[in-house]
């Protein structure tokens, strides 16, 4: 679907090189809010923080097309890539309070915009949800470091990713994700794994490829390859996967917290992501790392070399670089990908002979 | 005596090899690769057996390689170019750490450690600028063979910097300079000083470590061969067989497996199926 949407942007002006997710949504709002899930709404107001610069760009343009406001929630961001300052710390405390005003300020200005009434007994009940979510998203992943592993974190962890960000606070989605924790945990008891055949563990860093999306992991589990973890599933579910959960009796305080805590946790998994994927490759036993930088996201793309690099000097582990897009599919080239992929699998193939060959002479 | 065969179906040629127990070659071929591939494949291997006229059957296993290598339909495995090249270029130069390929639309940089294991490998992504397809158009732009194009470059002794290898625009960008009143043989060298750059720089990405071997159908072209020993400041192992040197590590892998006996160890491909 994206590429037709794609070009309807870009025919409003927009360049090749901007966000896809972005230019997708002005051209759904071109289209009147018509998408094949149905219609959807024009914003009345809309909410963003200062995750990706992208956002402020994104909700300036619903401001310009429908004149309704924004509101950006400024969250500092960590000091440094070791700032692991949590609630009591001096630092953590101010910058606490500084999410906490806008909170209460969004609070006053939703008042306005809706005309209803702020109901902090609903919002308690929609934090007890958004626990029960938060708590089986850390659970599910470290479920997943069970051999073999029980979900592949590029597919089934997507799709997961979709109920969590869709359904967050909502008694569905506490639902669900409960019951994929069984689920999960029962597999695990049982030794069922995702695939039949698990021959390589392998870490996603990344974006997955939208355009292509069962295919290119075809690519991998025609090798025995299994995507064990990925930093999708942190910094895409805002950092759910610290397992975060609000202080019922603080509602407002603790949802700054909770803001704190998971922006800061996803962008360090994009930015320092070096060291996110070096602690994942250890607790879930990878054979490999697969980086993906994507076209139309730098935010997310720019650094992954380096990070790469700086995996390979401090582990050894061996690591694959192919380079798509997340909806573009003009830049994704699947017989380009196939070749280092097999290339890389071929490698993996003749490091474990011989290591094979080492313990057995 | 058993023979193994490796077969690379790259975007411009094909190329065969035919090896013996030693690992000797013994049969080679190179053609156009055309728009009938499959064709392409079968030409050049049986064009390898008839140098020593060795029957089809005593070839007991057959590796395709490069990016026809899922329709090189009478091979019984694939293995990528990159693993190829790899294996192809230690076989022939022990020494070799790091292998510079240039073919048609790839120019690949590939670490390998002492055995022909690939460490670590880079190519250049959806674009063939700096790869041989540029010098083809820059041959083209000119009425020139392409084989003429690195001994002319060399007897320029005023370089012309050119400032894109993009392949569309090689040949305006050609063109312009002849209107400058440039001199070929210096729009030449730039041309290839700017190819070896490129190339150079997706060593560095994987890391340079000598001895550094060069192949690919551009490691015939001489002025490539100084071009990137002057930027690296360093000399390249070069064979008589270089540009086969895929095909080479294709049939030292069918090699090793009619020798070890072993059964194709992956899947074919859903996409080339």
């Amino acid at each position: 679907m994206a590429h037709d949407y794609l070009a309807v942007a870009e025919d409003y002006g927009y360049s090749p090189d901007i966000c896809g997710y972005v230019k997708a949504d002005v051209a759904t709002q071109l289209k009147g809010g018509e998408h094949p899930m149905g219609r959807i709404p024009k914003p009345a107001l809309s909410v963003l923080t200062n995750a990706c610069n992208t956002y402020l760009k994104w909700a300036e343009i619903w401001e310009r097309m429908y004149h309704t406001p924004m509101f950006t929630i400024d969250v500092p961001g960590a000091r440094d890539a070791d700032d692991l300052s949590a609630a009591g710390d001096r630092n953590f405390e101010a910058d606490r309070r500084y999410v906490e005003a806008q909170i209460r300020e969004l609070i006053g200005l939703c008042e306005r915009v809706t005309g209803k009434r702020f109901d902090i007994d609903r919002f308690r009940t929609v934090l007890t949800h958004a626990n029960t979510m938060s708590r089986a998203w850390a659970r599910i992943l470290e479920l997943n470091a069970a051999r073999p592993a029980v979900m592949n974190a590029l597919t089934d962890g997507t799709i997961y990713l979709g109920v969590a960000n869709g359904f967050r606070g909502t008694a569905e989605g506490a639902r669900y994700f409960e019951q994929l924790v069984e689920e999960l945990e029962y597999k695990v008891a049982h030794g069922i794994g995702t695939a039949t055949e698990e021959t390589y563990r392998l870490i996603f860093v990344g974006v997955p490829c939208y355009p292509i999306f069962r295919r290119f992991n075809e690519l991998f589990t025609e090798w025995g390859g299994v995507f064990v973890n990925s930093t999708y599933l942190w910094f895409a579910s805002g950092g759910a996967n610290r397992g975060f959960e609000y202080d019922l009796g603080d509602p407002i305080a603790s949802l700054a917290e909770g803001l704190l805590v998971s922006v800061r946790d996803a962008m360090n998994a994009m930015f320092h992501q070096d060291r996110v994927v070096a602690t994942m490759c250890r607790e879930c036993a990878a054979d490999g790392v697969i980086f993906h930088p994507i076209k139309s996201c730098r935010t997310v793309s720019t650094g992954l070399a380096d990070g790469r690099r700086h995996l390979t000097e401090r582990t050894g582990i061996p690591s694959l670089f192919i380079e798509s897009d997340m909806m573009d599919r003009r830049v994704v080239s699947e017989a380009q990908m196939k070749t280092r992929i097999d290339a890389f699998f071929e490698g993996l193939a003749s490091r474990r002979r011989q290591a094979t060959a080492a313990t057995s002479r | 005596m058993a023979y193994a065969a490796g077969v690379d179906v790259g975007s411009t040629q094909t190329k065969a090899v035919i090896i013996d127990e030693t690992r000797q070659i013994i049969g080679r071929a190179l053609l156009d690769t055309g728009a009938n591939v499959v064709k392409a494949a079968e030409s050049a291997f049986v064009a390898a057996l008839e140098e020593r006229a060795i029957d089809e059957r005593e070839v007991e296993y057959i590796v395709g390689t490069g990016y026809g290598r899922y329709r090189v339909t009478f091979g019984n495995t694939q293995v990528t170019e990159i693993s190829c090249h790899g294996r192809g270029a230690v076989h022939m130069f022990p020494g070799t750490r790091t292998v510079v390929d240039m073919g048609g639309q790839d120019t690949k940089a590939i670490r390998v450690s002492s055995d022909g294991e690939i460490l670590d490998f880079c190519m250049n992504d959806k674009c063939a600028a700096g790869t041989g397809r540029f010098l083809g158009a820059a041959a083209a732009a000119l009425g020139l063979p392409l084989s003429e194009l690195g001994p002319i470059s060399l007897r320029s002794d005023k370089q012309v910097k050119i400032s894109t290898t993009c392949t569309v625009f090689a040949e305006s960008e050609v063109l312009a300079w002849i209107g400058k009143g440039k001199r070929i043989e210096d729009i030449l060298r730039g041309v290839h000083v700017s190819i070896a750059s490129r190339s150079v720089g997706l060593m560095r990405r994987v890391g340079i470590e000598d001895e550094i071997t060069f192949t690919g159908g551009v490691s015939r072209n001489i002025g490539m061969v100084r071009a990137i020993e002057e930027r690296l400041e360093r000399r390249l192992n070069l064979s008589e067989d270089s540009h086969y040197m895929g095909a080479l590590g294709a049939a030292l892998f069918a090699m090793d497996h009619l020798l070890e006996g072993r059964t194709p160890t992956r899947h074919t491909s859903a996409l080339e199926s």
